[in-house]
């Protein structure tokens, strides 16, 4: 009930070879003044994407038609900083299902995984694989395949294993979130509750 | 079986165990500010729940608050309206609420540990990644995002695999003008901002017993920048001295019951890590940082390092120094800066703003330099003022700000303009961080001081 579930994507993808991607370039903080969960899209790499007087940098990838999809390719590092989960939801909220990467920070992760969208590390050398490969033909695709926990470039079959504990498989394959978990285990909850002081 | 402090708490607090998943973790206590927590507030109305244990959430409002006239009205209507959904959903719930205003606002990190919400062996979480502040007490304390507060709202627990555990180890003596902050800065440009991600940390060792307790919560706040989910210092005397007989902590017998429990909290010899680090306190010098994030840092005397000496990518750094303008093998010191932040859940305590008044003593502010000095909360204005420093600031041309995050991230009046140096002693220097185009050099009160009073990066240690 909580997000759209997650099986197999099959998409083209935007590159971002760039390390150490903190959340405040995801989205800046002036754009966290929202009491809802809407819009966040507009704003994702808000400072990257668009000059102060808010036309568009034409250098910028997500400027530039010829990259396209709903996967985003990201350097070393993706998501370091702050917690804001805003910016899992800007990455979801302008299109993207999943970011690739060959590390990503831990909190950025667990956002990402909570909110339905797979964050999938791959090697250093597949992500180089990766980049190139769209770089070469900005129209080549991937296929990420979250039941076999595999992500292939199909043009040239070349694949990878990626990691996923069973249970947030489970979550994203049938769209359950950690809520929905929790609720249901509640009287035990309450139960060590009555036994840990405030 | 030997246990880590952190095996200690985090086992202790397990309600169940997920095979080849995630722990179930119960969380003692609970901070919330305005900006992560209206969307988890939605969340529950949406899904019809309501607060299971309102007693063990604490709202402040920080991020989006003004630092000039908090009296009047907040001029932003989206930062006001923020504001406004914090008090309504914190009264709603039956949330203590500490907003704008209120004599113990001021910024979550800072209050928690002032009104002795923060104690040893608790677990405590907000949606905030500095939430690492509070292991300064020998608790598990880290950020969490929106969905997590709402799973903690409903439910008092979140859902996290037990990260791997990393000790570093400081022993011998901090040099003269060596503050915490150089101690964590020195220890992030070591690791970079991703070298222990996926731990927990415990800081051991001389340097970090001879701390204070303010100090020990500066280091480490400033865990999470080098990628660790927190980290924690095992509680002793000095830990106990300072939550005894603040407000909510546990008097009478249930004191001494706590005591009992909190005398345990420490490493077991032999108890083993995933990773151990070691440093020499002597080796670190005032520090300051050059590039666009807090792992790009260094002796302030040094020179900025070549591209090819540094790890990664040689793109990202240069595109890092040109964002500050800066070129490789150009020394710091002597650089013109334009602004000095003093303040966050960094710097922000009483301590900071003696250290600063230390410096500035007797001088007065660069005329080119704008200073903001920024209390963390209401208590440290007062002893600011009680304490005599106003009157050496304010004799040294420096005014005072009200409580709030300020500089620390944009989000309010506070934002350095594009181009603009500014020597800050809060946590973060990525791009736009203070501004859009704001450039950020991090560094502890007494760098911060110095640079205020001449107008350039200076070594603090030729002040005092
Ligand atoms: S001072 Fe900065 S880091 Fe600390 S809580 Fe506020 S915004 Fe976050």
């Amino acid at each position: 009930m909580a997000y759209d579930s997650f099986h197999i994507l099959q998409s083209t993808a935007v590159p971002l070879p760039i390390e150490n991607v903190d959340t405040d370039q995801i989205i800046p903080a002036r754009f966290l003044k929202a009491t809802e969960r809407k819009g966040f899209g507009d704003n994702l790499f808000r400072d990257w994407r668009y000059n102060q007087d808010d036309t568009p940098k034409t250098d910028f990838v997500l400027n530039n038609a010829t990259y396209s999809g709903k996967i985003l390719i990201g350097g070393h590092n993706f998501g370091s900083g702050s917690s804001r989960e805003h910016a899992a939801w800007a990455i979801y909220d302008y299109g993207f299902r999943c970011v690739v990467s060959s590390f990503f920070a831990d909190i950025f992760r667990n956002n990402c995984l909570n909110i339905g969208v797979l964050p999938v590390q791959v090697s250093p050398s597949f992500l180089a694989t990766l980049f190139h490969a769209i770089e070469t033909d900005p129209s080549a695709e991937l296929l990420v395949d979250l039941p076999q926990q595999t992500v292939t470039l199909k043009a040239t079959g070349q694949s990878e294993p990626f990691e996923i504990n069973s249970y947030k498989k489970e979550n994203l394959l049938n769209g359950y979130d950690d809520i929905d978990y929790l609720n249901n285990i509640k009287p035990e909850i309450v139960n060590f509750a009555a036994q840990t002081p405030l | 079986m030997k246990k880590t402090l952190f095996d200690k708490v985090w086992d202790s607090h397990v309600v169940r165990r997920i095979d080849q998943g995630p722990d179930v973790l119960f969380i003692d206590r609970h901070m919330i500010h305005e900006v992560t927590s209206p969307v988890a507030f939605l969340g529950l109305k949406n899904r019809n729940l309501s607060v299971l244990y309102p007693e063990r959430t604490f709202a402040t409002a920080d991020h989006n608050t003004p630092t000039l006239n908090q009296h009047l009205p907040v001029a932003d209507p989206l930062s006001r309206n923020q504001l406004k959904a914090l008090e309504e959903n914190a009264t709603a719930h039956g949330i203590s609420y500490w907003g704008l205003g209120h004599q113990k606002n001021g910024i979550v990190h800072v209050v928690g540990p002032e009104y002795g919400i923060t104690q040893p062996g608790a677990t405590i979480v907000c949606g905030d990644s500095h939430t690492s502040t509070h292991g300064a007490f020998g608790a598990i304390a880290f950020g969490i995002g929106t969905s997590e507060v709402e799973m903690v709202l409903a439910t008092q627990c979140i859902m996290q695999p037990k990260p791997k555990k990393m000790r570093i180890t400081i022993n011998g003596k901090l040099n003269h003008g060596v503050t915490p902050k150089d101690v964590a800065l020195y220890i992030i440009s070591k690791l970079t901002t991703s070298g222990a991600t996926g731990y927990f940390v415990e800081y051991a060792g001389e340097v970090f017993q001879q701390l204070s307790m303010e100090g020990r919560m500066t280091v480490c706040n400033l865990s999470i920048e080098m990628g660790a989910r927190g980290g924690m210092i095992a509680p002793d005397e000095k830990t106990f001295t300072y939550i005894k007989g603040r407000e909510f902590t546990p008097k009478g017998a249930d004191w001494d019951k706590a005591m009992k429990y909190w005398s345990t909290l420490h490493t077991d010899e032999g108890a083993a890590f995933d990773k151990e680090i070691t440093f020499d306190g002597s080796d670190i010098d005032p520090m300051i940082t050059f590039g666009t994030n807090p792992g790009m840092g260094m002796s302030i005397t040094k020179a900025i390092p070549k591209a090819e000496l540094m790890e990664g990518g040689a793109a990202t750094y240069k595109k890092s120094l040109d964002y500050m303008g800066y070129s490789e093998g150009e020394t710091m010191l002597g650089k013109p800066i334009d602004y000095v932040f003093i303040g966050s859940c960094t710097n922000g305590r009483i301590e900071d703003f003696r250290a600063f008044a230390q410096v500035v003593k007797g001088h007065k502010k660069n005329e080119n330099v704008t200073a903001w000095l920024v209390p963390g909360s209401h208590k440290v204005l007062n002893a600011i003022k009680e304490e005599g420093l106003l009157e050496i600031f304010e004799a040294a041309d420096f005014k005072l700000r009200e409580p709030g995050c300020s500089a620390c991230l944009a989000m309010n009046d506070d934002k350095i303009p594009a181009g603009k140096y500014a020597v800050s002693t809060s946590n973060r220097n990525f791009e736009g961080r203070q501004g859009p185009g704001a450039r950020t050099l991090l560094a502890s009160p007494l760098v911060a001081a110095a640079a205020a009073i001449t107008g350039k990066i200076t070594d603090p240690r030729t002040l005092i």
